[in-house]
């Protein structure tokens, strides 16, 4: 069996994250890492891979990132936790992309990592921690024409079938569809492993490929920030919020200056 | 004038507020059309209240054959709908639906996505909220139909209408946009308090309340608010997952936010940081969340509380 998960490089949520002069994020200025809602991804696909294994199906967990030079560092990290063999794929004209260019290039590389063995589970985060926008998994879907089975909290799979919780907008359901098909996962389905110093060494040998656009067959002029779908015309740092008044409560004097201060702005 | 679809958002023909809201920003830049997705008898029901509040038209289209497959088939038929119609925007209320549908639509038709709006202006110019709040972004679409998902809370609701005209629509939905399933559906249970990201005010809980939600919920009740929660106390198994607000839980925007023992970590800002006033009960002054607060007390939230929400009793009388 052959998984795919799409590893993100996001700007570090504790560092001061900004936007360059041009509107795009700072990908290379601020810190970035392997996002943490794509961890969740990479552990199911592991555990997947280890459940597989008892009954002597041989799974293949490949990462695939698409960001610029430094983004190799999350597949780096995908690999230290498990991951049998990286793709990254880098260039110039990427940058700037949208969601549509970006789903585009995903799209392509898993393309060409299936070329031989067909690729069952495409999985992904719930949402990148930078953008948030949790369409990529379905944008993806949409590309390969393949189902999608997203914001899992408990995934299960049996030969070909899958099966997940998912706590949707109004209710919880159970999801079921057949692969191949992409899988978004929540970070409710459980912690995601530390890399192990075994894990650390074995993952500098694990192989590691860099496509460029030319090896996915995706035209420069497809992607990167001149033929976006959208355009950013602004952005704003917000003013810090002013600082608010704060009181200590002393036998119940905290009580009656909240309701106070909730009547001054007649919220009662 | 061309018509925008505004696609509904609702639970067995009970239109949910943002769908109102939606249809107040659709006025802004066309004609309002609503899209519901539903039997044709709920439709009808529905297309009243939607009139009511600006769609001049309902399309309807008949689910009875498509309720059981997640997103793709309402992406494709809205993709017909788009066809026929060339809207100047399509609408949605972000939620992971909302989000999913507008993503495969995008790719179908060939159309710009902006996600999570919090402001729409004449000519689709969108305002969004980024970083965890710590940005205001400004955008539009610049290729194809505009596809913009708005978040809860992002404008006023407005009556300037009758109702709507119903017009039933046909959509022919392909086998493989049915391929994967709903197996079962559990409908959350009616809380009977307002619902957590179109509330007015929401009063949350974390780790602090040691388990304990009495005094959240009794000052939310006095409040008339929405119960919430951090990841530490619906990790803790306290609270359902559906309270939980944050970068991996709902997403509010309310008037007033009452924290109440959340430290405030960036993942729990990410959902709350855009509520106009702030409030905070936090036992730690050291505690990051008093860095957002309008107003903070310093104290012991199980003294604090239920004293207050005493006081706000006897207020109301
Ligand atoms: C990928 C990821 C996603 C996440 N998503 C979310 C999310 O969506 N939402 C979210 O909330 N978190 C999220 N988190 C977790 C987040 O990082 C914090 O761990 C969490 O918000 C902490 O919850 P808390 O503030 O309730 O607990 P703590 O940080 O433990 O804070 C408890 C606070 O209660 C105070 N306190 C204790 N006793 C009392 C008392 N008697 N009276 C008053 N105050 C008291 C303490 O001083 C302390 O400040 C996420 C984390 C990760 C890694
Ligand atoms: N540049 C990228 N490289 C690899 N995976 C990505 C990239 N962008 C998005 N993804 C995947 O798509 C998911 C959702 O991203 P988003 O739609 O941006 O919130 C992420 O959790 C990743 O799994």
């Amino acid at each position: 069996m052959n998984i795919v998960v799409c590893v993100k490089y996001v700007p570090d949520a504790t560092a001061d994250r900004r936007f360059e002069s041009d509107n795009t994020v700072d990908r290379v200025g601020v810190d970035g890492l392997l996002s943490e809602l794509d961890e969740y991804a990479v552990e199911q696909a592991l555990q997947i891979k280890e459940k597989r294994a008892d009954g002597d199906d041989e799974v293949t967990v490949t990462a695939l990132c698409v960001g610029p030079e430094k983004a190799v560092d999350a597949v780096r990290k995908a690999l230290q936790m498990g991951a049998d063999q990286g793709v990254h794929v880098t260039d110039e004209a990427i940058a700037g992309s949208d969601y549509i260019a970006t789903s585009l290039v995903l799209a392509k590389a898993i393309e060409k990592i299936g070329a031989e063995t067909p690729v069952d589970l495409v999985m992904c985060g719930m949402a990148s921690t930078d953008a948030s926008g949790s369409v990529v998994p379905a944008m993806l879907a949409e590309r390969l024409d393949l189902p999608q089975v997203t914001f899992a909290s408990v995934v299960e799979t049996q030969g070909d079938q899958v099966r997940v919780k998912r706590d949707g907008d109004i209710a919880t359901e159970v999801i079921g569809g057949t692969m191949p098909l992409v899988l978004s996962v929540t970070d409710q389905t459980g912690e995601a492993r530390y890399p192990s110093f075994k894990g650390i060494m074995a993952a500098k040998k694990k192989p590691l490929e860099t496509y460029s656009l030319s090896d996915i067959g995706v035209d420069a002029g497809e992607v990167g920030l001149s033929v976006a779908w959208s355009s950013v015309e602004d952005t704003t740092e917000r003013p810090p919020r002013t600082a608010g008044e704060i009181v200590k409560d002393e036998d119940g004097s905290g009580a009656t200056a909240l309701t106070e201060f909730l009547v001054s702005k007649k919220f009662i | 004038m061309s018509e925008v679809l505004v696609v509904v958002d609702h639970v067995d023909g009970a239109v949910k507020k943002p769908t109102f809201e939606l249809l107040t920003l659709a006025r802004r830049l066309g004609e309002p059309s609503a899209v519901f997705f539903g039997s044709p008898d709920k439709g009808a029901e529905a297309a009243e209240k939607l009139g009511k509040h600006g769609a001049d038209k309902v399309y309807v289209i008949d689910d009875a054959e498509i309720k059981g497959y997640l997103v793709a088939p309402k992406a494709e038929a809205l993709q017909q709908l788009v066809e026929k119609t060339s809207p100047a925007a399509v609408l949605f209320v972000s939620g992971y639906e909302g989000k999913e549908v507008a993503a495969r639509l995008a790719i179908k038709i060939g159309a710009g996505l902006i996600t999570d709006a919090v402001d729409v202006e004449d000519g689709g110019v969108t305002t969004q909220s980024v970083f965890a709040g710590s940005y205001t972004v400004k955008a539009k679409v610049t290729q194809g139909v505009p596809l913009i998902t708005v978040k809860p809370n992002s404008a006023p609701v407005e009556e300037p209408g009758s109702a709507g005209t119903v017009e039933e629509f046909a959509a022919t939905i392909s086998d493989s946009a049915k391929k994967a399933q709903i197996v079962a559906s559990q409908p959350r249970k009616a809380s009977g308090r307002p619902e957590l990201t179109e509330a007015a005010i929401v009063v949350s809980g974390g780790r602090g309340t040691g388990g304990d939600f009495a005094p959240i919920e009794g000052l939310a009740d006095a409040l008339g608010a929405a119960v919430g929660a951090s990841r530490a106390a619906v990790d803790s198994g306290w609270m359902p997952h559906s309270f939980q607000v944050g970068q991996t839980g709902k997403v509010v925007s309310p008037q007033l936010y009452v924290a109440n023992g959340i430290s405030g970590a960036i993942q729990h800002r990410a959902g709350m940081q855009t509520s106009k006033t702030i409030v905070a009960v936090n036992k730690d002054e050291e505690a990051p969340i008093f860095e957002l607060v309008d107003f903070g007390v310093v104290g012991d939230l199980h003294k604090v509380l239920p004293a207050a929400t005493e006081a706000i009793e006897s207020r109301k009388g």
